[in-house]
């Protein structure tokens, strides 16, 4: 039996797709079956983020609907054998997802993959309802910033009432990925510390994701960044995320401000 | 960072660019009507079922839109006539 894990946050823009192929594919470089799981149903874009968007012929709308199957939906990745991606649909909108139709989805998913990402929709309707519904754990991205830590609050509240684990009396395992963090800023105190966010969320810290141009690059190119370049510092942080999403107890270390000289010369910031 | 890598992130964007120009244009074109290759695959499937039942595990459909050619695969495993109890041409 895989393990569901969900990627949220409520707010837009933080990073949930990002940190859903970089994840995913982090995981999936261990050998691990995963499959990553577009629920923006509308608004998909975890096929541009993992380089697939021209491949897509199926999506998730059409396998709840029963007009395709399942393992036609799903796309194999050309880098890593062991990861596939099962878009959403562009043209439908977020009623064509049912909680039944989810519900046997997501078991048989379950059934044969390692791991199930759900790459949740913003916001707190029923596209992120459903996304979150049958998850084992979540991560909730969050920036620095006052009203993407609210949201996440917000969306911590909902996996604690809304989800089957929830309403069966279990509880579903929440790490807060703190994405776009920006040492410079957080050592001049523009930045919410990673320590105030932990302390305002009250949940357990799964890594700190530096602020890098890599991560726009890899967006760029299509390819998550821990396949395309596993060294940079925004990469190695998703790495270890995944490393202890899968239970390594590994410390977490804040990232400090390390200026070159050509970029203080440039006056460049980190990002 | 290297002075290498200074050269080599210029590069990205106009990957960027180039594909969402391709994906922009196919999503415009395609918006409220299925596209060419959907309705093609629809209708190669249709002359392939009026011979042979299909059956759903043993096909796959794969596909690769590009700028100036796109590519639709469809992959059917057609059983021998003696083991396919549900013939239809006879």
């Amino acid at each position: 039996m895989g393990k569901v894990v969900v990627v949220t946050s409520g707010k837009g823009g933080v990073g949930k797709t990002t940190s859903t192929a970089a994840l995913g594919a982090a995981v999936a470089r261990t050998g691990k079956k995963v499959a990553l799981v577009d629920f923006d149903v509308g608004l998909r874009n975890l096929d541009l983020i993992m380089g697939a968007e021209r491949r897509v012929v199926f999506d998730l709308v059409n396998v709840i609907q029963g007009t395709a199957k399942l393992s036609q939906a799903l796309i194999r990745d050309k880098r890593l054998e062991t990861l596939y991606l099962l878009p959403a649909s562009q043209t439908r909108d977020k009623d064509a997802l049912t909680e039944e139709g989810v519900a046997e989805v997501i078991a048989r998913l379950r059934s044969v993959f390692d791991y199930v990402f759900c790459d949740s929709p913003a916001g707190i309707e029923r596209g992120a309802q459903l996304a979150m519904r049958f998850a084992d754990e979540a991560v909730i991205v969050t920036n620095p910033e006052v009203s993407s830590v609210r949201d996440s609050d917000r969306i911590i509240g909902l996996l604690d009432a809304r989800t089957m684990k929830a309403e069966q009396g279990e509880v579903v395992q929440k790490h807060v990925l703190v994405t776009r963090y920006d040492a410079a800023r957080a050592s001049r105190g523009e930045m919410l510390s990673i320590d105030d966010v932990l302390e305002i969320l009250s949940t357990p810290l799964l890594g700190i994701i530096p602020e890098s141009q890599d991560v726009l690059r890899a967006s760029n190119l299509g390819a998550p960044v821990t396949l395309s370049e596993p060294l940079n510092s925004a990469a190695k942080a998703y790495l270890e995320a995944a490393r202890r999403l899968e239970g390594e107890d590994l410390p977490v270390v804040v990232p400090f401000e390390r200026k070159g000289f050509l970029d203080r010369l440039l006056g460049r910031r980190a990002a | 960072m290297s002075i290498l890598d200074l050269f080599k992130r210029r590069t990205s964007a106009p990957v960027a660019r180039e594909r969402l120009q391709l994906l922009l244009a196919y999503e415009r074109q395609s918006r409220g009507q299925p596209d060419l290759v959907s309705i093609l695959r629809e209708e190669i499937m249709a002359v392939i079922a009026k011979h042979v039942q299909i059956d759903q595990d043993y096909l796959q459909v794969s596909m690769d839109r590009g700028a100036t050619m796109s590519t639709l695969e469809i992959d059917i495993q057609i059983p021998n006539k003696s083991a396919m109890p549900l013939a239809m041409a006879g």
